[in-house]
């Protein structure tokens, strides 16, 4: 609370009187190891010097490519339809709200593999939905790059809608009351007065969405396939990989582990 | 699905020789008459070695056999890694020369059935088409047709090794929609009509039932795979683990095999 503006000034008083019980303190620490190690394994194992030429294989960087852009892609479609989602659960009432919310938590829960055969089962060639698909507009998605997309969207989307209706929760509603009695619409307090309130949420959402998107493996393998150039995303291609050269699959992961987390904080930086 | 994790070389290395150093001892013991038995196969061998696991339990009382089942890769990588077992069967010889040059077999085992393991079953390739063939697919050639979609095993897979060398043979170039992490995956897929038709082994049609049709093609058998199987150096049963092969070669095995579609050396 003191000195949120003074670092320098809080690092101080933390030496002097504020320092982090340990009751606090080991756990946090149990988990950076905990975190930590699995990483540390996979720099130890990693032939560095292999990287670059790897970098620079067709394969690779149409897998590298393939995988920021199709979860970009499932980004943006996810705050497109899961901000007003979040926004129906945290400001609405209606009957079966709470059987909606724990509808939206399903993908967290079931195995990826299994939200891609359930995902086949609706929109593949014989699906619920993908059979009209395919006889009204002779369109199939399984084994194309849209059904990547389809398969992080339905796997990342929960993250950004969970985080994003918390923000939701948290946010002051006394703006919103007040934009209300000065004659606002409910769109317009949206888009002037909650949209901008939550922004920081809503970024937060997003960016844990494009790392599950790009970190996808089992909805994509099982509905769209793996065929290089159109559904191989860099995950696909680790797993492929581990079958025949164990050291080529580490440094796709780094490659991938490195340019994720190079978006990731540079995003970071930019909202703070 | 397991995230790929690897872990260090030298720790792989360091376990494999503990591995070595534990037989090494539990050789001059009593062979131990009950235990549990662990055996990792190809997950085209599930059926048959499913139905084999009661048999060895049955024969030797007091005994457990757990069965994993996985791409043989996949095992292989695992066992190299240091995975506790004591029998692999893999679908391919490839696989198999993985793991004696990795973790390693059994010395005394390998010594009397070879090196490279012991070939319990052959296994060919056959085209699976969903139930009525809507594709009219008729032999492999028709797999070429652009507008017959087609899902292949992935290259790095054995069964994606015996898809190749059969196109290959056959000289016919096909660009599948997909290449899939192992056999099971492209019966899946043809099972629910997602693809026209997929190129699995004859087993995995007999496995399937009605659920997909199987198509023979000429030379199929030139594409033909060897299932090798042996004892690994990290088993603590090493007696229990050469009956299971002993189980595996003997009439009783190889009737078992025949019925689920594999062919026997």
């Amino acid at each position: 609370m003191t000195g949120e503006s003074a670092p320098p000034a809080r690092r101080g008083l933390r030496a002097r009187r504020g320092r982090p019980p340990w009751i606090l303190l080991l756990p946090a620490l149990v988990g950076i190891a905990f975190l930590a190690l699995p990483l540390a394994g996979l720099l130890l194992r990693a032939p560095w010097t292999t990287m670059g030429a790897r970098l620079t294989e067709p394969e690779v960087l149409s897998a590298l490519w393939l995988s920021l852009s199709t979860a970009t892609a499932a980004t943006a479609l996810s705050l497109l339809l899961g901000v007003p989602l979040a926004w129906l659960l945290a400001r609405t009432g209606f009957p079966g709200r709470r059987l909606l919310r724990a509808l939206v938590t399903v993908p967290l829960v079931i195995p990826p593999v299994v939200g891609g055969v359930a995902l086949l089962l609706s929109l593949g060639r014989n699906g619920l939905i993908g059979r009209h698909l395919d006889a009204w507009f002779g369109l199939t998605l399984p084994f194309t790059t849209a059904a990547v997309v389809i398969a992080q969207v339905f796997v990342a989307m929960p993250f950004l809608v969970v985080s994003v209706e918390g923000a939701l929760r948290g946010a002051d509603r006394r703006y919103e009351e007040a934009a209300a009695t000065l004659g606002a619409d409910r769109t317009t307090v949206f888009a002037r007065i909650t949209l901008p309130a939550v922004l920081p949420g809503i970024g937060a959402g997003a960016a844990l969405c494009w790392a599950r998107a790009l970190g996808e493996f089992g909805a994509t393998i099982t509905f769209a396939g793996n065929f290089p150039g159109t559904t191989q995303t860099m995950p696909l291609a680790v797993y492929m990989a581990l079958q025949r050269d164990p050291e080529a699959a580490v440094v796709l992961s780094l490659i991938l582990l490195l340019v994720s987390l190079a978006v990731l904080v540079g995003l970071r930086g930019r909202w703070a | 699905m397991p995230e790929p994790r690897p872990r260090p070389p030298r720790r792989t290395a360091l376990l494999a020789a503990a591995l070595l150093a534990l037989t090494a001892c539990s050789a001059g013991q009593d062979p131990r008459a009950e235990g549990t038995l662990t055996v990792l196969a190809a997950a085209s061998l599930t059926d048959v070695f499913t139905a084999l696991a009661g048999e060895f339990e049955t024969r030797n009382p007091g005994t457990e056999v757990e069965l994993a089942f996985a791409g043989s890769s996949a095992l292989a990588a695992q066992i190299n890694s240091g995975a506790p077992a004591d029998v692999f069967a893999s679908a391919d010889t490839d696989t198999m020369a993985l793991v004696a040059d990795g973790a390693g077999l059994e010395p005394a085992w390998a010594a009397e059935h070879g090196a490279a393991g012991a070939v319990f079953a052959t296994n060919t390739l056959r085209i699976a088409v969903p139930p009525g063939n809507p594709a009219e697919v008729a032999d492999l050639a028709s797999l070429a047709d652009a507008s017959v979609a087609t899902a292949l095993c992935a290259p790095e897979v054995p069964c994606g090794a015996a898809t190749a060398a059969a196109t290959d043979a056959a000289g016919v170039e096909i660009t599948p929609v997909t290449l899939e992490e192992d056999v099971r995956a492209v019966l899946t897929k043809v099972a629910l009509g997602e693809v026209d038709a997929g190129l699995v082994y004859a087993t995995d049609i007999a496995a399937a039932g009605g659920a997909v049709e199987g198509i023979g093609f000429p030379g199929s058998a030139a594409a033909g795979n060897d299932y090798p199987v042996a004892v690994l150096a990290g088993t603590d049963t090493p007696d229990l683990a050469a009956d299971w092969v002993d189980l595996l070669l003997s009439e009783t095995g190889s009737g078992v095999l025949t019925d689920a579609g594999f062919g026997t050396p």
